[in-house]
């Protein structure tokens, strides 16, 4: 079988074991739907200024929940269940088979990757259905499917190299949301960054992916005149997904770090 | 099988050396596997017998020496190799929630030629168990898939590292089947083991690895001049009877022993239980024994048998 095979073979197989994992299917699936509801629930009735514009904070969930969404099932799934095989030994008998390693990689990556579609998908059903956020359609539409396949392939090319730093299955879960925690709120997933934020939050979380996660998915997804869509946030994100892929390269490692 | 038959060597090791920053976990050593063999490789814990394997598999780089397998470098970790091996680690994890059978499709598929998932379960054992989910089987099986899914490649070579630590004794019989069973349809085995009767059962040859050197090959049977050791012979004396001729020893528990060349076995034994007939005397609890393989393990290897 040639590479493409033995990749989309493998897909099916991670598939298959991914929804009898009810944790894995729960904490992928579940947390940004139900961190959607919540803060519409709780803050959604308001308004926020973005750009100058007035913006239903629901609407605005949409999009935040929507980068959540990629980031849960592309960083946090992925690094956290590679670490898992990783210790288990499942890697290790891995790379003493033909199948080569890339194949084995990408076939995780491309599953996470359809994972975060789906979620996205159903984000923005529930959006549509019940806080009045219009799915895009044309122009709009291909932008927002580039910012979640770049996206969803950056953040789990970041899970990947993530894994080289973490010691043991047992902290995979702390080291995988000390890193992205404080990003999360940093960067308006869980509140918008309006004019009122202070200025080092700004600065801070531009340097990192997720603030311009999303807010290429706000110019995507909403479009002018309230949101700008920037190739320059879908670059960075890119960036980031090749540091992580040059990171993942390196120090990734088929055994247990013992 | 001897020397001589073994036109094809499968693997072939000379002065392979391995250290881990100062420390030399393996110090040169040579062995050859000659195809259709069972190849034990004998040692206590840390002797180096892991880091050998894995460098036959091509985990692990070697320091020094050389190393073939299949007429391969295993350092370069070609697939073309690794199609032709099958490898059950020492401590290795299958994914949970697959079953016996879809584990052993996927593996399989990664192989240019495989044997029908069917055969391979039979083989193991686990026919029973084809549609459980591996996380409700229990260890010894999870061990059993373990060898299915090295074989589900149909692989010419096998490396088993210590296949059956921590089972029991009727699981440990079961797996010694399916590694005969292994022999029977032509392929090549390089076990490692900690237990003396499996490598007396299985292999056809055994190296003895202690602290990183090799100190003993040879045949199960007759490794390191053991067919030619001493022969004890055994008895108890009822209180107060004489002493037959000749020497023997006084045991911790009162009875007696009588070192003898194993070619003066027969005599001694004879005189022995003649001496007993005209002296009225009973020979209580009387046995007579070579060295076994333990013993002489323990001999080389001056270590506590890991059990």
């Amino acid at each position: 079988m040639n590479d493409v095979a033995l990749t989309a073979r493998q897909v099916k197989y991670t598939n298959t074991a991914f929804w009898r994992n009810p944790q894995a299917a729960f904490f992928t699936f579940a947390f940004p739907l139900m961190f959607l509801v919540i803060f519409t629930s709780l803050l959604g009735s308001g308004t926020v200024t973005l750009n100058g514009f007035e913006f239903n904070q629901s609407t605005y969930y949409v999009a935040g929940m929507s980068a959540f969404a990629i980031i849960t099932a592309c960083y946090t799934n992925l690094a956290i269940s590679v670490t898992f095989q990783r210790d288990a030994g499942i890697l290790k008998r891995t790379r003493g088979t033909p199948l080569p390693g890339y194949d084995y990689l990408a076939a995780r990556v491309i599953h996470a990757i359809l994972m975060a579609v789906i979620l996205v998908s159903i984000c923005s059903a529930f959006g549509a259905a019940f806080y009045g956020a219009t799915i895009p359609t044309g122009v709009q539409l291909l932008e927002t499917a580039v910012v979640v396949l770049v996206g969803a392939g950056s953040f789990a090319a970041l899970g990947l190299a993530i894994t080289s730093v973490i010691p043991n299955a047992e902290a995979a879960p702390a080291v995988v949301n000390a890193t992205i925690l404080p990003l999360l709120f940093i960067s308006g997933v869980f509140f918008p960054i309006t004019n009122s934020a202070p200025k080092w939050v700004d600065v801070l979380g531009r340097v990192f992916p997720v603030r311009h996660l999303i807010d290429a998915y706000l110019g995507a997804y909403y479009g002018p005149p309230r949101f700008d869509f920037l190739w320059k946030d879908v670059g960075v994100v890119a960036l980031w997904g090749v540091i992580g892929i040059i990171f993942a390269a390196r120090r990734f490692s088929w055994e247990p770090r013992r | 099988m001897g020397t001589e038959e073994m036109s094809e060597r499968i693997i072939e090791v000379a002065d392979l050396r391995k250290s881990y920053g100062d420390v030399e976990a393996v110090k040169g050593i040579s062995f050859d596997v000659g195809r259709g063999e069972v190849f034990a490789m004998l040692g206590p814990n840390g002797a180096g017998k892991t880091t050998t394997t894995e460098i036959l598999e091509g985990y692990r780089e070697r320091s020094g020496g050389a190393v073939t397998v299949l007429g391969q470098d295993p350092a370069k970790r070609e697939r073309a190799l690794k199609e032709r091996v099958g490898i059950v680690l020492q401590s290795t994890g299958i994914d949970p929630f697959l079953t016996v059978t879809e584990t052993i499709e996927m593996y399989a598929g990664y192989y240019p030629s495989r044997r029908p998932t069917g055969e391979v379960i039979d083989v193991v054992g686990l026919a029973e168990k084809k549609d459980t989910r591996v996380n409700k089987l229990s260890g010894g099986q999870q061990r059993r898939l373990d060898v299915a899914i090295a074989l589900a490649g149909d692989p010419e070579l096998l490396f088993l590292d210590e296949p059956t630590t921590g089972f029991d004794p009727n699981a440990r019989r079961n797996a010694w089947e399916v590694v005969k069973n292994l022999v029977t349809i032509g392929k090549t085995v390089f076990l490692t083991t900690h237990f003396m009767d499996e490598a007396q059962y299985l292999a056809d040859r055994v190296v003895v690895i202690a602290d990183g050197v090799i100190v003993a090959e040879g045949p199960p049977a007759s490794l390191a001049g053991r067919d030619q050791m001493r022969t004890r012979v055994r008895f108890r004396l009822p209180e107060g009877t004489p002493l037959p001729d000749g020497d023997s020893t006084i045991l911790p528990d009162g009875s007696r022993e009588i070192d003898v060349d194993a070619a003066a076995t027969t005599k001694t034994v004879h005189d022995l239980t003649v001496w007993a007939m005209d002296h009225g005397v009973i020979l209580e609890g009387l046995e007579v024994t070579q060295p076994t393989l333990e013993d002489v393990y323990l001999q080389l290897t001056g270590a506590e048998v890991g059990t």
